[in-house]
């Protein structure tokens, strides 16, 4: 099934954010993640042999329907890529600045908070 | 690397090029917001076409003639324009017709499929272009140039989607 | 109207900082001015119920506005602390550069938690959620230190893992019901049962509201984050923020959406216990007075859901009884740590004492939080934690009704070493010429006190039952939604 296939994305990129000492790679890993749960926001929404879901002035309203992709995954995804965009350039932001701090990007090393 | 050009940015044949496709990329930008409740595209993808020109310029003439063209202090301000004019159409929608982002204006049926035929739908596109497009590059200068508090910017185009959901 | 508890505080966010590069007293006046009129829209919502159609579009194609007894009760507590923290802000936030992003994010934050409360949509409640999310990383990170800035990358990468599941879950939802309607979602549900899909989107939304929420095995970001950030954004995230966008949607989703059984009620039982105890137990051993309040947090959420997972209307009385509670004086003890930290720069409770003496109010109104939040009689907590227990007691869970108990002596127990080495005692050297704190500061601090005193005269006079509390309760014990 090609749905696992996102799954397997998802699993990576956990392992990733589990695994990794390196906060870039940390950073990468997430990005991984939520790349794979948009890709499976893409997939239910898509159907085998489908039209893109944009209307024309030629296009029959009924065939449409009945053939079209999902679009509201498609708005959803966008958004969601919006949103990790955000978060990315946040964490993108606190790593250079977590390496002015600490002079090192490795995790194992930043650990004045403990308790 | 290239010890022709004494000035900062990078070598004759990307700035030249550059300059060529320069204007293409931007006017692509603008029609992508233009036309985007008629094609594919919209706000956010004609947003990014036109940050990456802005991005493009200052990779290849470096940050003292992007900066020249747009200046980081007035993206701040367009940055915040962007959004008041999605937040406005909406609360327009309040005023008018008594329900938050209602559609004001009314389309005529012979009009679908041109242009101005979406209602609300083009003055928001234009408010996100102009918001997403700014702050990508606000992002980009911010983060290549470190001295400058970076935190605000990936947040505030979010909040902007978070509008253009409904 | 009730787009305008989004609307108001967005709109504010984009105009404070173009208009602050000019006028400088501008983001005071102007955050301060926005969160009394939120304020006051909260209250003047107290009783009201409905939908509101987003753009007039009806109910499957566009998104809804629910707001019911539950979304009053959580936006008059984000909107009154909000208050609060605003006012106190004035002040402390002079310890800290660039004013103005600090009042946008706050107000970002506000509209997130805000929209959240108020959706009726899956996704709008995602989006939300981030926003209050995001601006909470970037605030917990405003000092630019080094704690603040390893907390906030340890918060922003589990958060964002948190939203990861989220999404996914929602994805899973949407691919079996094929809509993301909270209404449509839970009528779906009632007509024909789980089906495993959902089953893992529930679990997944367990782990991914339950890491926002800091239940306990998803506990370990709140205590380094919550202290690293300004003090009133530490009031804010553990006063509000964890409630809004944690327990309320837990709360939400289980009882009106997916609807409630027994197993899942025993598993709110169990996490709430488990971060009832470990909570407060790691909480004793704190020097640091935020770190040892945000561990108390841990602990009190636990409070609200086990009164949320006993399921009879007792319980939910007292759970959200609680919540309104522990908004009040969690976010009251943070503002007085803040106070504490800003007239001495310090906030290990082994360099402090007897600031009794020298900050008079500070140490009173920390003395009616410490109270309130280890239920001593007649401050507010006392009464939640009572109805809690009695509910444990009614429904037959007394081994439950005694670890309550046990734990509010605990609390009781770290509450009082934090009143012993801050506030009484002799004066430290060096302490005993400090300058006074400003009265902007003081007057949230004494407002959240009175609340502390006046929640409990509300509650035994029965007044504030049926305005408040008993709705939010009828809204969840109602079950799935309707349209």
């Amino acid at each position: 099934m090609i749905y696992s296939l996102c799954f397997v994305l998802i699993a990576i990129g956990l392992y990733g954010v589990v695994v990794k000492k390196n906060i870039v790679k940390i950073v990468i890993s997430l990005a991984i993640m939520e790349y794979g749960v948009n890709l499976f926001l893409i997939l239910l929404g898509y159907r085998f042999k489908g039209e893109p879901p944009i209307m024309d002035q030629a296009a029959d309203a009924s065939l449409f329907v009945a053939n079209a992709v999902d679009p509201l995954p498609q708005a959803l995804v966008l958004t969601s890529i919006v949103i990790s965009l955000g978060v990315l350039a946040l964490m993108v932001a606190l790593c250079i600045r977590l390496y002015e701090r600490y002079g090192t990007f490795d995790i194992t090393e930043m650990r004045r908070l403990k308790g | 690397m290239n010890g022709r050009s004494s000035r900062e940015g990078m070598s004759v044949i990307v700035k030249t090029v550059t300059r060529w496709v320069e204007g293409f990329i931007l006017l692509y930008g603008i029609y992508i917001v233009l036309y985007g409740h008629l094609t594919p595209g919209g706000g956010f993808a004609g947003g990014v076409i036109i940050a990456c020109a802005f991005i493009l310029l200052t990779l290849a003439e470096g940050q003292r003639v992007a900066s020249k063209t747009l200046n980081p202090a007035v993206a701040a301000e367009l940055d915040s324009v962007g959004a008041l004019i999605f937040l406005g159409v909406a609360v327009a929608g309040l005023v008018v017709a008594q329900v938050f982002f209602k559609n004001i204006i009314a389309t005529p049926e012979a009009a679908q499929f041109h242009l101005f035929s979406a209602g609300v739908i083009l003055p928001c596109n234009i408010g996100i272009g102009i918001k997403v497009g700014v702050s990508l590059f606000l992002v980009f200068a911010m983060l290549s140039a470190l001295h400058v508090t970076v935190r605000q910017d990936g947040k505030r185009d979010l909040v902007r989607r978070g509008k253009d959901e409904s | 109207m009730i787009p305008l508890f989004v609307a108001i505080p967005l709109g504010m966010a984009f105009i404070i900082p173009m208009v602050s590069r000019k006028l400088t007293r501008a983001p005071d006046v102007l955050g301060n001015a926005t969160m009394v009129c939120l304020t006051a829209l909260a209250l003047a919502s107290i009783g009201r119920t409905g939908i509101y159609h987003m753009g007039g579009w009806e109910t499957p194609i566009g998104i809804d506005l629910r707001l019911d007894g539950l979304s009053v009760l959580l936006l008059i507590a984000v909107n009154v602390v909000g208050l609060a923290a605003t006012l106190f802000s004035v002040d402390y936030m002079r310890l800290y550069t660039s004013k103005f992003r600090y009042y946008s994010l706050f107000l970002f934050m506000v509209a997130g938690m805000n929209g959240v409360v108020l959706t009726g949509d899956m996704f709008n409640l995602f989006v939300f959620m981030e926003i209050a999310s995001i601006s909470s990383y970037a605030l917990v990170a405003f000092g630019c230190e080094h704690e603040e800035l390893e907390a906030a990358f340890k918060y922003t990468v589990l958060g964002s893992v948190a939203s990861t599941f989220v999404l996914l879950a929602i994805a899973f939802m949407y691919g079996m019901t094929g809509t993301l309607n909270m209404a449509h979602v839970a009528t779906k549900i009632a007509s024909e049962g789980m089906s495993t899909p959902l089953m893992f989107a529930l679990s997944l939304f367990l782990c991914g509201f339950g890491l926002k929420a800091a239940l306990v095995p998803f506990h370990a970001w709140l205590p380094d984050a919550h202290p690293a950030a300004p003090a009133p954004i530490s009031a804010m995230l553990s006063g509000v923020l964890i409630k809004a966008i944690g327990v309320y949607v837990l709360a939400r989703l289980l009882f009106n959406v997916f609807g409630i059984t027994d197993n899942l009620l025993q598993l709110l039982r169990w996490a709430g216990v488990l971060s009832m105890v470990v909570g407060g137990l790691l909480a004793i051993g704190q020097w640091d007075i935020k770190r040892l309040f945000a561990y108390s947090s841990i602990s009190q959420v636990g409070y609200i859901v086990l009164g949320l997972g006993l399921g009879t209307p007792l319980g939910l009385v007292g759970g959200l009884y609680h919540l309104v509670n522990h908004s009040i004086f969690k976010s009251l003890l943070f503002l007085n740590a803040g106070a504490v930290e800003y007239a001495t720069g310090e906030r290990d409770m082994r360099k402090l004492g007897g600031l009794n003496k020298v900050m008079p109010l500070t140490g009173g109104t920390s003395l009616v939080g410490s109270m309130a939040i280890a239920g001593i009689p007649p401050f507010n907590g006392f009464w939640s934690k009572l109805i809690i227990v009695l509910a444990c007691v009614q429904s037959g869970h007394y081994a439950l009704a005694v670890t309550a108990v046990v734990m509010s002596l605990v609390t009781l127990s770290f509450q009082l070493k934090v009143q012993r080495y801050v506030f009484f005692g002799s004066v430290r050297a060096g302490l005993d010429r400090l300058q006074q704190i400003p009265g902007l500061m003081a007057a949230p601090m004494l407002i959240l006190a009175v609340l502390c005193v006046g929640m409990a005269f509300l509650i035994i006079t029965g007044m504030d039952t049926p305005l408040l509390i008993a709705p939010a309760a009828d809204a969840l014990a109602g079950g799935f939604f309707t349209l």
